[in-house]
């Protein structure tokens, strides 16, 4: 063999990789450490609300946990949205890399999917930014926590509110897959409950559409006074912004943004999404408390934004799943997933992001919820400051009843 | 009320209406593509990337130079059509007698690294930015309300692809250029420098992109994967249109924004895949599109 420079370099490469790996030793740490997988959306339309700014929040639990006798590495992958890519990671993490925690997931219909695998493997599933209340109920597995928010309580909070304010005929814009048709049939049976009625709704496609102005339209001509927008992320800043275009809110349709994070309000400006009201779990500048986790995470955020409420929801399912660990030990923890959830949910949460709580026996995490509205202009002090609170919904009223869900989990 | 198949009459009109204003996203964009693979013979992947940057360079204008709409109009498809220029001549310009898959695959791994850095420094949900004053408001037009800005978008779309279409077809400069398409080594030995004229014209079906980016962004989010949404919509007018055929892309642009727009009323969850059912049976019927010559 003649040795060029393409060999030598490639050998030079190798050489300390291979001095740092001797086998046995790997092996070794592996058994003592917790490896935890952040699955999301790291290219597309969830990026910012999730994407890398969820792993920094996983990444600051780890560091505040500190050593307690065991190592914890984070992994992250892009799942672009789509189920089969990301079932097949975890099946790859979870076989091949020995991950024990699958962290975050947004879109719906990969979670779903995720949670088949999860609960298959027996590991644990930490689900921060998943919307649909499926989770909890007829899809609700052992292995499985639904951390932050869920459809039935983005339609009780905004739903009940708009209604309240005399918003009783809706149509709704529905992203056309699980997490659209779950949030559009829970504000429906809120709506239908309060007296409200349903004049209409239209799927649109997922992922792939940017023009709503024909969609719009239509909502428009059913007359309905409220346009219900289950729909998230970028469809939802296209909805809004192309509302106020076509003079929608001027003439006093109202929209109801039934997820609306904290990214969304930034991309489309005070200017276009003033007024809108919506509900959340956690808001940066809410208490001292978050105030406090803010100031930590933020320096290390992408582009410095303060956390959402589901990067805020990693942290804090992070932060218990550790204390966990430390508890039951790190073999007993590796070992089986349903016993690591069943001590999560035996034992109270307290947290910088969401104060006090509990987990219910059908994986549903409680906290309290807040109804918010997005500022004027002039009201705002600087950037990220763009909420006034409304009205604070206690955690027990916030989510669905624990019969109502259908949860095979629950004893009745 | 009239109906027309059970659907109010005005409501459809609206559609028909807003179906026309995408098409002439369709019809600009896909113009440039045109433009480049007619003359280029080049799949430029790139170009839902480069109608991004012109969106991108419009809110930078603004925002960092204090430069509004009509200024985002004259200098961002310059700066971008010189930074296409800038790739033709650094990496394009190497493929011109490979195969069309290794022009694809380069121009496609082009986008992804732009797309890329775009989403790192500015994140995925979007800009504002803001439609300008001259053009805020709408006309109630009866059976629909129409933003003034929407109607800004269809005559300039249209004005634009006119003016390609002359300049390519009635100018000594498009004689060239078409000359050049026949037998570039045959043009050259008349003593015109045929490759210049290459980077010229690419640079030209990018300064299209970018000005599609510039109309887009008051009404889209302005994020990096603004183009990504697009682009494969936009390649599939192209197909149906005939590859390189201008007069082709342009009609078939209004027209499927015209489907695209009535399948949203009569089935909305199938109007992201009509285009590619088309795109289908017009290439088992003709398959090299409807203006193309075979």
């Amino acid at each position: 063999m003649t040795l060029d420079r393409r060999s030598l370099l490639a050998g030079a490469a190798a050489a300390p990789l291979a001095a740092a790996l001797p086998g046995r030793r790997v092996r070794a740490q592996a058994a003592n450490t917790i490896k935890i997988g952040v699955l999301n959306d790291q290219s597309g339309l969830y990026r910012d609300l999730a994407g890398p700014g969820s792993t920094v929040c996983v990444r600051q639990a780890v560091q505040e946990f500190g050593a307690q006798g065991f190592a914890v590495e984070v992994v992250q992958a892009d799942h672009q949205n789509k189920p089969d890519v990301g079932s097949n990671i975890v099946r790859q993490w979870i076989d091949r890399d020995g991950v024990d925690v699958i962290m975050d997931v947004p879109t719906s219909s990969v979670a779903l999917a995720v949670n088949g695998v999860v609960r298959e493997k027996n590991k644990v599933y930490l689900n921060s930014t998943a919307a649909t209340s499926d989770l909890t109920g007829p899809a609700c597995s052992p292995n499985t926590i639904h951390w932050t928010y869920d459809t039935y309580m983005l339609a009780k909070g905004t739903g009940g509110a708009m209604v309240r304010a005399g918003g009783d005929t809706w149509f709704f814009i529905t992203a056309d897959y699980a997490f659209g048709h779950a949030l559009e049939r829970d504000t429906a049976e809120f709506v239908r409950r309060a007296g409200g009625r349903v004049l209409g709704a239209v799927r649109t496609p997922f992922p792939g559409t940017t023009d709503f102005s024909s969609f719009l339209v239509q909502a428009q001509a059913s007359r309905a006074k409220v346009i219900g927008l289950a729909n998230a992320g970028g469809d939802t800043i296209n909805c809004i912004k192309q509302a106020a275009e076509f003079g929608l809110t001027r003439r006093g349709v109202k929209l109801a943004g039934l997820l609306v994070f904290l990214s969304d309000i930034h991309a489309l400006g005070l200017q276009t999404a003033q007024g809108l009201v919506l509900t959340e779990t956690f808001y940066w500048d809410l208490n001292d408390r978050t105030r406090a986790l803010t100031q930590r995470v933020r320096p290390h955020m992408p582009n410095n934004a303060p956390p959402t409420m589901v990067q805020a929801g990693c942290y804090s399912a992070t932060l218990h799943y550790l204390k966990t660990v430390q508890q039951m030990g790190v073999a007993a923890a590796k070992a089986d997933g349903a016993a690591v959830i069943a001590r999560m949910k035996a034992m109270p949460t307290d947290d910088d992001a969401f104060g006090p709580g509990r987990i219910r026996e059908d994986g549903r995490k409680l906290h309290p919820a807040y109804l918010f509205e997005v500022k004027k202009p002039e009201e705002s002090r600087g950037p990220w400051d763009y909420y006034k609170l409304l009205q604070t919904v206690p955690a027990e009223e916030a989510f669905r009843p624990l019969a109502e869900g259908g949860c095979p989990l629950v004893r009745s | 009320m009239d109906e027309i198949f059970g659907i109010p009459a005005p409501l459809l009109f609206g559609q028909l209406l807003l179906g026309l204003i995408n098409g002439a996203f369709y019809a600009m964009l896909s113009l440039g593509l045109a433009v480049i693979f007619g003359l280029l013979n080049i799949v430029n992947m790139t170009h839902g990337a480069l109608f991004m940057m012109g969106a991108f360079a419009a809110w930078m204008l603004l925002n960092y130079l204090g430069l509004g709409y009509w200024w985002a109009m004259l200098i961002a498809p310059l700066a971008i059509g010189a930074f296409g220029m800038v790739l033709e001549k650094l990496f394009i310009s190497r493929l011109y007698k490979l195969d069309h898959l290794y022009g694809l695959l380069l121009t496609f791994g082009l986008a992804l690294v732009i797309e890329g850095v775009f989403r790192n420094y500015y994140g995925s949900s979007g800009l504002p930015y803001r439609i300008p004053s001259e053009l805020q408001g709408a006309w109630d037009l009866g059976f629909m309300f129409m933003p003034v800005y929407r109607g800004w978008v269809v005559v300039a779309a249209l004005f634009f692809c006119l003016a390609t279409w002359l300049v390519i077809e009635k100018t000594r400069l498009g004689a060239y250029l078409r000359a050049a398409t026949e037998n570039a080594p045959l043009v050259q030995a008349f003593g015109v420098n045929v490759p210049r004229m290459v980077t010229l014209t690419y640079g030209g079906g990018v300064a299209l992109a970018a000005l599609a980016g510039v109309l887009a962004a008051p009404i889209y989010s302005v994020n990096p994967q603004m183009g990504t949404n697009l682009i494969i919509v936009v390649f599939a007018v192209v197909v149906i249109g005939g590859m390189g055929s201008i007069l082709g892309s342009v009609i078939t642009g209004f027209t499927l924004g015209l489907i695209e727009g009535l399948t949203k009323v009569f089935w909305p969850e199938a109007s992201a895949t009509v285009i590619f059912v088309i795109m289908a049976i017009v290439l088992l019927a003709r398959p090299a599109g409807l203006f193309g010559r075979a």
